[in-house]
């Protein structure tokens, strides 16, 4: 089937007085249909930048500078969305309606001083013409009513109520479904999820995912999923996308990806995750060393100072690029294709 | 909401109260009291006065009472709606004072009116293309205006209109009008004449506003809630104005507290210099005269104004943020 | 493909920065605001003419001459031909017939040199050295005088007034700072530091003068002043009551400061290190702070200097013989009398470049001394 979004080679650059930053540096990878993608990495990786490059929202002094991501609405041709104007009526057209954005912290998302109701009711009425291309104007009061059923949907109790309430007055799990809610609202074939619960309690947590699987199956949508939470990247996606300072280092389904990690910076990553049976008192395993700044990355691949594999002569040498190492798993280290690397 | 304007509205004559007390204590200031100047300005002026009649003038004014009952009469009599008889003047002062005082609150709601009209649109077209060439003027404009005293400017603008277009911009009415009674045709010529020295008093104002738009719409434009309704399609413009702005006005409302009581007192010095029938140089009048219960009704009358314009800024704070509205309720 | 982009120049800066004493870094970030260092050069121009407002003068501020009423502005031309010999136009007067007013006219063949450090009236220098030499004057038996802004109605020159007028409006503007600064930081720290009942009573205070208004009242309390003070003495009062109310917005300021910095760690640890409470305030707080009142007063000095202009433009702040910026301003208030001699609007003009400059340097003080700033 073809694939929802391709990203080719995506590249996002930042220039600030300091020089130039290179948060996306060709990244490249494909979600398909009703298929959950899950980007991880650490903070300052790029996984933030390029959801914003994907619904062309990136701020200045970012800029996609180039690369191709080809979105494929319902039965229409492809549309490269890096080409489109990012304050164009055709980009306004694709963003909330087709491809949705679930925000990190839903408290500072809602606008404190409009309803959660209204904001919802905003999209609904913004896009009406996508679910309902002819008819008469969809009146406030129906709105309101589409919005008290989505709230019901995404699992909120006594909807009629909460669809007047400010963000500030619902709980944190309330708010993210509330913000569930507006980014299924327009019924999009593509749902990004931007860490989405990084900012509730663990048990709300565990809830929100729960509801976010449930409607990712009723509703067939496809869904990006960015977090720095392996744990939750292994109960939600599918498919694994690895990042490390603005380049895909390692990617395959996500049974490989745990099981069988191929490149030294996903293994680590994997081993820092606590586990319950680890020997007790042991110390936790980190990464040595810490992300490199992002105007002073290191020559070579970015992650060779602190690889513990590292090749000495190679690895600071050269870029490693993105090849298949078995199946669907793809790789970009030196490990697994020395022999792409010049003498 | 209700119990929060309650709250300020109950606070409101305790703070006039103490306000009262000020005024007055200031008006004994000056050595003497009024009645000394009096004497002196009817005998300067040839007339005399016999001892039997200064007295009975004392007496009249309670001047020959200790001085907290002094103030009692004082203030039964301003909350009577007795403000005494001016000495200069010879007319009651509640007279003198009505028109001026109606005259003195249009001018500095014409002031305010200019200051959000222009200071808002320049914000936030300064925060939205920052680093652009309008901005930039914007910015010059703003310290421009900032420094310039509204006196200087005020002058600045008559010497100019007098020396190179032979035109006196003075007064708020034409000649013709000064005495008349009022009629649609003196609404005009009133308005005809008004918005310069309104725009004079709000120029100040205007650049700092501008300055504090741009400074609060900036801060709000990278805020989390600003992303979410850009992914959600809306067209650029309409964002900012629905969510961004919007917040940004919540500040901008909060110096309302200041403002409008800047403008309710600064108008007396762009009144004085550009020859305004406003309360502002009647006090000064008042003031050099010694004519101390005209310019203690005035100063009240200051205080009042003052403790209004924070309470207006105060209730549209509470009922333009649910934060505050839905919290005090 | 070797990234050149290694980062061996940044940690040598960055290791300067961790080194650099807090004045410092605020001296490095205010360095940036070319404006702003700029603005502190014209302000320390016009403090070089508060010092000394009679070196710069060229006839003694208070010598009327009714002849002399109005003259126009001289214009200093620096080259004569094309050897670098200063000169002033001469000016020719004429009584015209209708109105019997003297009419001046600049006379351009009439040439009146100006020397740099020229003899004139005598004064002293700081209150006590005599001297008598002044920055700019006519050549001695040059048998004119030169006024480089014009004269007033008195024929009093106005460029010697101006820097008379400096000297007042400039000190007032410092003076009331000063005086709010002191009211400010103690009252605020005690209500900040102390809290209970102290602070209730100050905060209350402090929004009781904040809701005051401010401009009808210093009139009221300038015009309580009595006649007969001597002109320091008025100078002083109306000092003490511009920052009367100008203190409570720094007290707010250092308030808030004390209240947060006492949460702070280091305070606790000083405290428990045995430290006394001057001890930590001294050492520990008010350096925290102190870039920040800075900052903060150097942004209030321009609305005293534009209150003391405002109240002696109407007559009720300092009151002649003695001059100040509004003293001077109050010649230009009769239209008539400007279109004849518009030069009398200048000292408002620099009112203006003062405050701006004032405003400039506040902002740049105040970028810099925000620790988390660029």
């Amino acid at each position: 089937m073809e694939p929802v979004l391709s990203v080719r080679d995506l590249r996002v650059h930042f220039v600030l007085d300091e020089g130039l930053v290179r948060a996306v540096d060709g990244v490249s990878f494909d979600v398909a249909p009703g298929q959950v993608v899950g980007i991880v990495g650490e903070s300052g990786c790029g996984k933030s930048v390029t959801m914003r490059a994907i619904l062309q929202i990136v701020e200045p002094p970012g800029r996609v500078v180039g690369g191709r991501m080809l979105f494929r609405g319902d039965g229409a041709e492809a549309v490269d969305l890096a080409r489109l104007d990012p304050r164009g009526a055709a980009m306004r057209a694709i963003r909330g309606a087709e491809i949705a954005l679930i925000p990190q912290e839903p408290m500072a998302a809602f606008s404190p001083v409009h309803t959660v109701g209204d904001q919802v009711v905003e999209a609904l009425r913004l896009h009406q013409r996508k679910w309902r291309p002819t008819g008469p104007a969809l009146s406030s009061a129906d709105a309101r009513q589409m919005t008290v059923e989505l709230f019901r949907d995404v699992g909120i109790s006594m909807p009629g109520e909460r669809v007047d309430a400010y963000a500030w007055q619902l709980s944190g799990g309330l708010r993210q479904r509330a913000m569930i809610a507006m980014a299924l609202s327009c019924r999009p074939r593509l749902l990004i999820a931007d860490e989405p619960t990084t900012a509730i309690d663990v048990t709300t947590q565990a809830q929100v995912l729960n509801l976010l699987r449930e409607l990712q199956r009723r509703r067939g949508t496809a869904i990006v999923f960015i977090t720095h939470d392996l744990g939750v990247i292994a109960q939600m996606a599918h498919h694994v996308v690895v990042m490390y300072l603005g380049r895909v280092v390692e990617q395959g389904p996500v049974d490989d990806i745990f099981h069988a990690p191929k490149h030294p910076y996903t293994r680590a990553l994997l081993r820092s995750i606590p586990s319950l049976l680890a020997t007790p008192q042991s110390p936790l395993p980190t990464i040595a060393g810490s992300i490199p700044h992002p105007l002073g990355r290191p020559p070579g691949c970015a992650f060779h100072p602190r690889c513990p594999e590292v090749i000495a002569g190679v690895c600071d040498r050269q870029a490693p690029a993105l090849k298949v190492v078995e199946r669907e798993q793809s790789a970009a280290c030196f490990l697994y294709h020395r022999d792409e690397a010049e003498p | 909401m209700t119990r929060f304007v309650l709250k300020r509205l109950l606070l409101l004559p305790l703070l006039l109260l103490v306000f009262s007390v000020t005024v007055f204590a200031i008006m004994q200031a000056p050595p003497g009291d009024f009645l000394t100047t009096y004497v002196a300005t009817l005998a300067s002026s040839g007339s005399s006065i016999t001892a039997e009649q200064v007295a009975a003038l004392r007496h009249e004014y309670g001047l020959d009472q200790p001085i907290w009952v002094q103030y009692l009469k004082w203030m039964q009599n301003l909350l009577t709606g007795h403000l005494g008889l001016s000495l200069e003047y010879q007319r009651p002062n509640a007279e003198l004072i009505g028109e001026r005082l109606a005259l003195t609150l249009v001018l500095a709601l014409l002031a305010f009116v200019f200051t959000w009209v222009v200071a808002i649109p320049a914000g936030i077209y300064s925060a939205t293309h920052p680093r652009s060439a309008l901005d930039y003027v914007f910015t010059v404009l703003n310290y421009i205006g900032v420094a310039t005293p509204n006196f200087m400017l005020a002058l600045v603008l008559m010497w100019g209109a007098f020396a190179y277009l032979g035109v006196s911009i003075t007064g708020l009415f034409s000649s013709e009008f000064v005495e008349a009674p009022w009629s649609g045709a003196r609404v005009l010529d009133l308005l005809a004449h008004i918005w310069l020295p309104a725009v004079v008093l709000g120029v100040a104002g205007t650049a700092r506003l501008t300055r504090i738009m741009r400074a609060n719409l900036l801060d709000e434009l990278h805020k989390p809630y600003v992303t979410t309704a850009r992914a959600k399609g809306l067209s650029e413009w309409r964002l900012v104005l629905r969510y961004p702005a919007r917040l940004a006005l919540n500040p901008l409302v909060s110096t309302i507290g200041w403002y409008l009581p800047l403008l309710f007192s600064g108008s007396l010095i762009v009144a004085t210099v550009m020859n305004l029938p406003n309360i502002g140089p009647l006090l000064l009048r008042a003031l050099i005269n010694q004519d101390m219960y005209l310019a203690g009704a005035i100063l009240l009358i200051y205080c009042f104004l003052t403790v209004l314009g924070t309470l207006i800024s105060d209730i549209l704070l509470a009922w333009l943020d649910p934060r505050i509205r839905v919290d005090g309720a | 493909m070797p990234d050149l982009h290694a980062a061996p120049v940044a940690p040598t800066a960055e290791e300067r920065v961790s080194v650099a004493s807090n004045w410092t870094l605020v001296w490095w970030r205010f360095r940036k605001h070319r404006l702003a260092v700029a603005s502190a050069l014209v302000l320390l121009g016009l403090y070089a003419v508060v010092l000394c407002p009679d070196f710069f003068s060229t006839q003694d501020p208070e010598a009327t001459d009714a002849r002399l009423a109005f003259i126009p502005v001289q214009r200093v031309r620096l080259f004569d031909g094309w050897s670098p010999r200063p000169w002033v136009p001469g000016i020719i007067g004429k009584r015209n017939p209708i109105t019997l007013r003297m009419e001046w006219r600049l006379d351009e063949t009439r040439k009146v040199p100006v020397h740099l450090f020229a003899s004139g009236y005598p004064y002293r220098l700081l209150g006590l050295v005599p001297l008598r030499v002044h920055l700019l004057g006519a050549a001695p038996g040059a048998g004119a005088g030169v006024h480089l802004l014009g004269t007033d109605r008195l024929g009093r020159d106005q460029w010697s007034r101006l820097a008379h007028g400096t000297q007042t409006s400039m000190t007032i503007g410092l003076t009331a700072v000063t005086l709010s600064v002191v009211f400010g930081v103690l009252l605020g720290g005690i209500s900040g530091y102390v809290g209970g009942l102290p602070d209730l009573i100050i905060q209350r205070v402090i929004e009781l003068l904040q809701s005051l208004p401010t401009i009808p009242i210093w009139l009221a309390l300038t015009a309580a002043l009595p006649r007969d003070w001597s002109p320091l003495r008025v100078f002083f009062a109306i000092t003490v009551i511009l920052s009367l109310v100008g203190w409570t917005t720094l007290g707010r300021e250092v308030r808030g400061r004390f209240l947060s910095l006492r949460e702070e760690d280091y305070v606790l640890a000083a405290e428990l290190a045995g430290a006394s409470r001057g001890r930590i305030i001294v050492r520990h707080m008010v350096p925290n702070f102190l870039s920040h009142i800075i900052a903060t007063s150097t942004l209030a000095i321009p609305a005293m200097i534009i209150n003391e202009t405002a109240l002696s433009f109407l007559g009720l702040g300092i009151r002649p013989p003695a001059i100040s910026w509004g003293v001077l301003l109050q010649e230009a208030q009769n239209i008539q009398t400007l279109a004849l001699a518009p030069w009398l609007l200048v000292p408002g003009l620099v009112v203006i470049v003062s405050v701006l400059a004032f405003n400039l340097v506040g902002d740049g003080l105040r970028d810099a001394a925000d620790p988390y700033g660029n």
